[in-house]
């Protein structure tokens, strides 16, 4: 993710200071990837360097002042105009996961699909939540508004790329009951055709509390997810 | 609120479809509550039970054995009448094929069960176009389901089984036949009533639909295998690593 992109695309809206670039890069992306102000100083200082901004006075209170300079200017246009790099993807946790989990010894596949299954689904409720908030806030309208669609689109690529994953995840699971139900063809019909069935890592308890504030059954995974 | 009773509750449920060499064991012990306000997602391969679920769950089909509480009424034990009272005034059913009626129109199929229950027609007629309404469908109200496409009649179901005050709405794959901006305004829909007390089922392949729900139960070979629940909103996005 393109930090020095993000600054120079909020910059062409005219000259801002360290604190204010980073609170506005994070009302447009809801927090999801927050910032601390030294990199956004750090930033601006390469910034900077290369010629993309320059420091243009200060603020009634005090504070120093970034400007955007026409080669930022350029270098912001080839980036809303070029696609993101997607030929050499980024390592994938999941992906090497399972790829050691195939035929790993003492690993049960199923039972690590279904774990990431379960945080994955919950991930999802959870940004789905955040969601139904950003679509009202959208549709009351206001001040912000141009923020609130912002954070919904963000929002929206983290909804659809977990999807993904839990697509994914479907079709791994139903992959390898047809490879180990062929596998067992040359075996006598009785044999079992699929992989026992997970063990189930929670047992499913009833909820302990009624509606909005269902409390029950915790998982072992920490609330939360780092962006794959 | 944990002293609220569940709208929906489901006790070592079995169904055993057929028997001796053909039997099909559909559901194998089943515990589940649903409460008030509480909207809970049923995701599962193809041929896990869920669709099982949901109509012995709405009374459409009878358990091998357990029982299924709606409210204060087993409806295991129910009398036809009680059961189909309850049917008509307490559950709404979204069915995987919409089961429109074919001679009558979009209105008069949403309106026909307030009607049966007592419903002045006028006023059946009303609220039947108000849920219509809803669904993005005003302009069709005296259609014939032969003369909407399929989404556009799905969504006639869905507003037929959310019509009038329903306590318990069960939904298989409502949005089977939709495209995923008006599949997203279904949920949201099903999501109000529940936010405004409604207790829902959903059974749906699509994770992001069952991403709405409050819960979402995964059922593998007629068996509850896992569940997931989702945080409260302020402990979200929480935890998460900045990236340079
Ligand atoms: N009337 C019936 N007679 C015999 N077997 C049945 C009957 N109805 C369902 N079954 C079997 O019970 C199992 C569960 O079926 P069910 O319709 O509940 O699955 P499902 O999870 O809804 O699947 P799908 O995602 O394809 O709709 C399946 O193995 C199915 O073949
Ligand atoms: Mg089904």
């Amino acid at each position: 993710m393109s930090i020095r992109h993000g600054l120079l695309a909020l910059l062409e809206r005219g000259p801002r200071y360290g604190s204010q670039l980073r609170t506005e890069f994070e009302s447009r992306t809801g927090s999801t990837w927050p910032l601390n102000v030294g990199q956004v100083y750090t930033t601006l200082n390469r910034l900077e360097r290369d010629g993309m901004v320059a420091q243009g006075g200060e603020d009634d209170a005090g504070h120093t002042l970034y400007a955007i300079t026409d080669s930022g200017r350029t270098e912001l246009r080839t980036w809303f105009e070029k696609p993101v790099d997607r030929t050499s993807p980024a390592r994938d946790e999941l992906a090497i996961k399972l790829a050691m989990a195939v035929g790993a010894p003492g690993v049960d596949i199923r039972a690590v699909i279904q774990s990431q299954r379960r945080h994955t689904v919950k991930a999802m409720q959870d940004y789905t939540r955040l969601k139904a908030q950003a679509l009202l806030a959208v549709e009351g309208g206001g001040a912000r508004e141009r923020d609130d669609v912002a954070w919904l689109l963000v929002l929206e690529q983290l909804i659809f790329q977990t999807e993904a994953e839990a697509r994914w995840l479907d079709h791994c699971e139903s992959r390898l009951i047809r490879l180990s139900a062929t596998a067992a063809t040359g075996a006598p019909a009785s044999a079992p055709a699929a992989p026992a069935a997970p063990a189930a890592p929670a047992a499913p308890a009833p909820p302990a509390a009624a509606p909005n504030g269902p409390t029950a059954p915790s998982t072992s995974i920490a609330p939360g997810t780092s962006i794959p | 609120m944990s002293t609220q009773q569940p709208v929906l509750q489901l006790q070592n449920l079995t169904r055993v479809h057929g028997a001796g060499a053909t039997e099909v064991h559909a559901l194998r012990g089943i515990d589940l509550a649903v409460y008030p306000g509480e909207l809970v997602a049923v995701m599962g391969p193809s041929g896990s039970g869920k669709s099982t679920l949901l109509t012995i769950a709405g009374g459409l089909d009878t358990p091998s054995s357990g029982r299924v509480i709606v409210e204060d009424t087993d409806i295991t034990t129910a009398s036809v009448k009680e059961l189909a009272a309850l049917r008509r005034r307490s559950i709404g059913y979204v069915f995987q094929d919409y089961n429109l009626i074919p001679a009558l129109t979009a209105a008069e199929n949403v309106a026909l069960p307030r009607e049966l229950d007592g419903t002045s027609a006028r006023k059946a007629r009303v609220e039947a176009v108000a849920a219509l309404e809803e669904m993005g469908l005003g302009h069709l109200a005296d259609r014939f389901p032969d003369e909407m496409s399929g989404g556009q009649q799905q969504r006639v179901a869905i507003a037929r089984a959310l019509v009038g005050d329903r306590r318990l709405v069960l939904a298989d794959e409502p949005t089977g036949a939709l495209d995923s901006e008006t599949g997203e305004s279904v949920l949201a829909l099903l999501r109000t009533r529940c936010d405004a007390g409604a207790a829902g089922v959903l059974v749906t392949h699509e994770p992001r639909f069952a991403a709405w729900a409050d819960r979402v139960v995964f059922l593998r070979d007629g068996a509850i295998v896992d569940q997931t629940v989702r945080s409260e909103a302020d402990s979200l996005l929480s935890g998460q690593v900045a990236e340079a």
